[in-house]
């Protein structure tokens, strides 16, 4: 899953829960059921589980381009200075 | 870093949370229910009136109890706990309560009843207290609903009294 797609994912997670929470809390309150109210929640987590935690090839849509190998090398990771000149010449040899 | 497991237990975490806020709505939404529940209990017969060997009164009497408690049925009630108590005041007690009779109702279709019974438990006193006593019988019920509080009410009948001797 790259990034977009784990942004993708995790806002799906928060609005299907929360449209879950409130359509199964008002079809439960106007028919007076209660258990009608967790059915409807616990079918919509399993939906919401379904939809957000397999890495479905739609949260895959955005490649992180790595650079070349040689590319790479062209701008080397710049490195640690270390105050210490003796450290520094015993390390090098 | 953002593994299947990450995302199951973010999910659960948020799935529980909103769980805990809907129950919480339910509860509070059984306040804006409007409750009038009604009842009568009549006195049929003194069936025995006694002193007991070692000194207490005891009374065995026949009630007509008639009910309506459908009003404290909301969606969110799991059923409610229903009894009699005898109620009186003594020279050494200012409230002597005394269990006659109790039921659990488990659904409202039960909640509106009339029933005729001799009492289920024993009506003794802590001592001779009950020759020609006046007392109320009272229906207290415990609602409990299916999340939320627990809570209790009562409707208060006054208006009996015992016989002056035994029987």
């Amino acid at each position: 899953m790259d990034w977009q797609g784990q942004k993708l994912a995790e806002q799906l997670m928060q609005i299907l829960l929360l449209i879950a929470a409130v359509v199964s809390f008002v079809v439960g309150y106007t028919t007076a059921s209660f258990r009608m109210m967790m059915l409807i929640y616990a079918g919509g987590v399993v939906l919401t589980t379904l939809i957000t935690i397999p890495n479905w090839p739609c949260f895959n849509r955005h490649h992180l381009k790595w650079l070349d190998p040689s590319e790479a090398e062209k701008h080397p990771k710049p490195q640690v200075v270390v105050v210490s000149s003796k450290k520094k010449s015993s390390s090098k040899k | 870093m953002h593994t299947f497991g990450y995302r199951a237990n973010a999910l659960l975490t948020f799935a529980v949370t909103a769980l805990a806020f809907i129950c919480a709505i339910a509860s509070f939404s059984d306040k804006f229910s409007n409750q009038n529940p009604s009842a009568e209990i009549q006195i049929l017969n003194i069936n025995r009136f006694k002193k007991q060997s070692h000194g207490n009164d005891e009374v065995s009497l026949t009630l007509d109890i008639s009910a309506d408690l459908q009003s404290l049925f909301t969606w969110n009630t799991k059923q409610v706990f229903v009894f009699v108590a005898a109620e009186y005041e003594t020279p050494k007690n200012s409230l002597n309560q005394v269990s006659l009779w109790d039921a659990i109702i488990p659904a409202k279709e039960h909640a509106k009843f009339r029933i005729q019974v001799s009492n289920k438990y024993r009506f003794i006193d802590q001592g001779q207290n009950l020759r020609g006593k006046d007392f109320n019988l009272t229906l207290h019920w415990h609602v409990m609903p299916k999340t939320g509080k627990m809570f209790a009410d009562k409707i208060v009948l006054p208006g009996y009294s015992l016989p002056d001797a035994y029987r």
